[in-house]
């Protein structure tokens, strides 16, 4: 098996690098004892049998779903509105040019909701009564962005907001979207950035002031730098819960992947054009979400490794 | 033997407390401490865990806040509070038992942090007052290593050098070589010896009883938040008035530590 081909090179390998911090491979002398290599041979031969185990159970549920969607009563209908080729076709161009939309939302918005936070979480750290009304109203906005659901948030503000027909306060439901969206990620992201100041140990602040640092300079310099760099994986997480969010303000009447993709579904009364706005905002999230597990990943070794950090 | 006697001009304290209560909940950590330091010399506070030594410091440097009486630095009331505690914790240094790094700048930001942003020096200067320090410190390759990357006698080490790098009044020393592995004392208390030469005024909270013998000018034992002995180090250790000094210096005697 290749497998086994592949580990035993591995191990080959491994076994050089050990040997270069000693006397070098010849100077050394050694070989593997009998122990050594019963050893490796048990482990390759549990490591081919876990693999044999995933690939069968992998085939067999695979196989299990298939033989039950096919086998479902409603599935020929079902393959013709939400699996249709020709509406896949159709909808694709549309959707992945309501789709810029979305992009361009989502680095807005997303900017946006990354200073907003970083104010409110900071506003809500201050000490002294002269910033009393500024924590008690960073507070009760989390409180209350954080409770109320996005889609009312946006109802009231994509909606409501041109309803009242001010002068000069626009009506364009991406702008007003985007505003919605900014109020509610903010809340989060300011919980997020709060979470990351306090993770920050007291004596990191102690050192700061006893060098003669004021409050301010201990947080900008010492204390921020810290938490921002801890907290960047819940924050990507955030953000790509912004991003398929950015879908929401369809509702509105702007025209993104899912406006592209309703347009087409009223017309057809097919609901391909769904799927493939659906599938197209998940591959749109796939690469932030391998980024966001491979700087935790990052995170988690350096502080495995660093101990203080 | 103490420089502050062959140089009378400058003897005003460096630093002074009286009287000072510090209470935490409902426990008295410090009760009615006098304390005198003056210039170039050394004050050593032993005493037991717990004791008030650590409390103590912390009150010098006005990161804890007294219940009662003053404490004065260069004759000016630092507990009024007046006072702009920033322009006095300025003038301090402080060297903590954890070191308390900052894990997210290398040795040389770490050090030039506070020269550049409270002193106002240029990056220039401040890097090559660091490098000069760290130089005569034995860290001269490791300006541009992150902290974790350094043993902990390195980092206490580069923690003294950024207390020193502000050009501090008076050090307090907290501990500094309570966390650290037997093998590497020695290397940070070589650096306050040498710090005691060139004239430092500094106090410092040890468990050291030996090194706190050798180096220091004055010894003050504390217990239960009281100053209970005070006197030079062959008063304190050599012949001890109070029968708990006695009692803890033998019970550090029999855990080889004297």
């Amino acid at each position: 098996m290749t497998v086994t081909k592949g580990e035993s090179a591995r191990e080959g390998a491994d076994d050089k690098g050990d040997m270069t911090g000693g006397a070098g491979v010849s100077g050394d002398g050694y070989t593997p004892s009998e122990r050594r290599l019963a050893r490796e041979r048990y482990t390759r031969t549990r490591a081919r049998r876990a693999t044999a185990v995933a690939a069968l159970s992998t085939l067999v549920t695979a196989a299990v779903l298939y033989l039950v969607v096919v086998n479902a009563p409603g599935w020929p209908r079902t393959k013709e509105t939400f699996f249709s080729a020709h509406y896949a076709r159709e909808a694709l161009p549309k959707v992945l040019e309501g789709l810029w939309l979305n992009v361009r939302l989502l680095l807005v918005c997303g900017a946006a909701v990354l200073v907003l936070g970083m104010l409110i979480a900071v506003a809500r750290t201050l000490r002294g009564p002269v910033f009393f009304p500024l924590r008690v109203l960073a507070a009760a906005y989390t409180d209350f962005f954080r409770g109320l659901p996005l889609i009312i948030n946006l109802m009231i503000v994509v909606l409501g907001v041109p309803a009242l027909r001010l002068q000069g306060v626009t009506v364009d439901p991406v702008l007003l979207g985007g505003t919605a969206l900014t109020l509610t990620y903010s809340a989060y992201v300011a919980e997020v950035f709060r979470a990351g100041i306090e993770s920050v140990h007291p004596s990191q602040r102690a050192a700061a002031r006893s060098l003669g640092l004021t409050n301010r300079q201990a947080l900008r310099y010492v204390v921020l730098p810290q938490a921002v760099r801890r907290q960047v994986p819940p924050l990507l997480n955030d953000l790509v819960s912004l991003q398929k969010d950015t879908g929401l303000v369809s509702i509105g009447g702007a025209v993104d992947a899912v406006r592209a993709a309703d347009i087409i579904v009223g017309r057809s009364l097919n609901y391909t054009p769904y799927i493939v706005a659906g599938l197209v905002f998940v591959a749109l999230t796939i690469p932030m979400t391998r980024f966001t597990d491979w700087v935790t990943a990052r995170t988690d070794r350096r502080r495995a490794q660093g101990g203080t950090l | 033997m103490s420089r502050s006697e062959s140089t009378p001009v400058s003897d005003a304290p460096v630093l002074r407390m009286e009287s000072v209560r510090k209470t935490f909940g409902g426990s008295v950590v410090l009760r009615d401490v006098d304390l005198e330091v003056a210039p170039h010399t050394v004050t050593a506070l032993i005493g037991a865990s717990g004791s008030g030594k650590s409390t103590l410091l912390r009150c010098a440097n006005l990161l804890e806040e007294i219940d009662d009486g003053a404490i004065w630095l260069d004759g000016e009331e630092i507990t009024d509070p007046r006072v702009d505690q920033d322009a006095v914790r300025r003038r301090i240094g402080v060297v903590f038992q954890a070191y308390n790094l900052f894990p997210h700048m290398t040795v040389l930001d770490n050090i030039t942090l506070a020269p550049r942003r409270v002193h106002g020096v240029s990056r220039a200067e401040a890097e090559e007052r660091a490098r000069e320090l760290l130089e005569r410190l034995g860290l001269g390759g490791k300006a541009d290593a992150y902290p974790d990357r350094l043993s902990g006698g390195q980092q206490q080490r580069v923690a003294i050098v950024r207390a020193l790098a502000v050009r501090p009044r008076l050090l307090l020393l907290d501990e500094i070589t309570a966390a650290l592995d037997p093998e590497l004392v020695g290397e940070v208390l070589e650096v306050v010896r040498g710090l005691k030469d060139e004239g430092m005024t500094m106090v410092l909270a040890t468990h050291e009883m030996g090194f706190a013998r050798d180096v220091a000018d004055q010894v003050c034992f504390l217990d239960g938040g009281v100053v209970l002995e005070r006197g030079t180090a062959e008063q304190v250790f050599g012949d001890p008035r109070q029968e708990r000094t006695r009692r803890f210096l033998r019970r550090i005697v029999e855990a080889g530590r004297l």
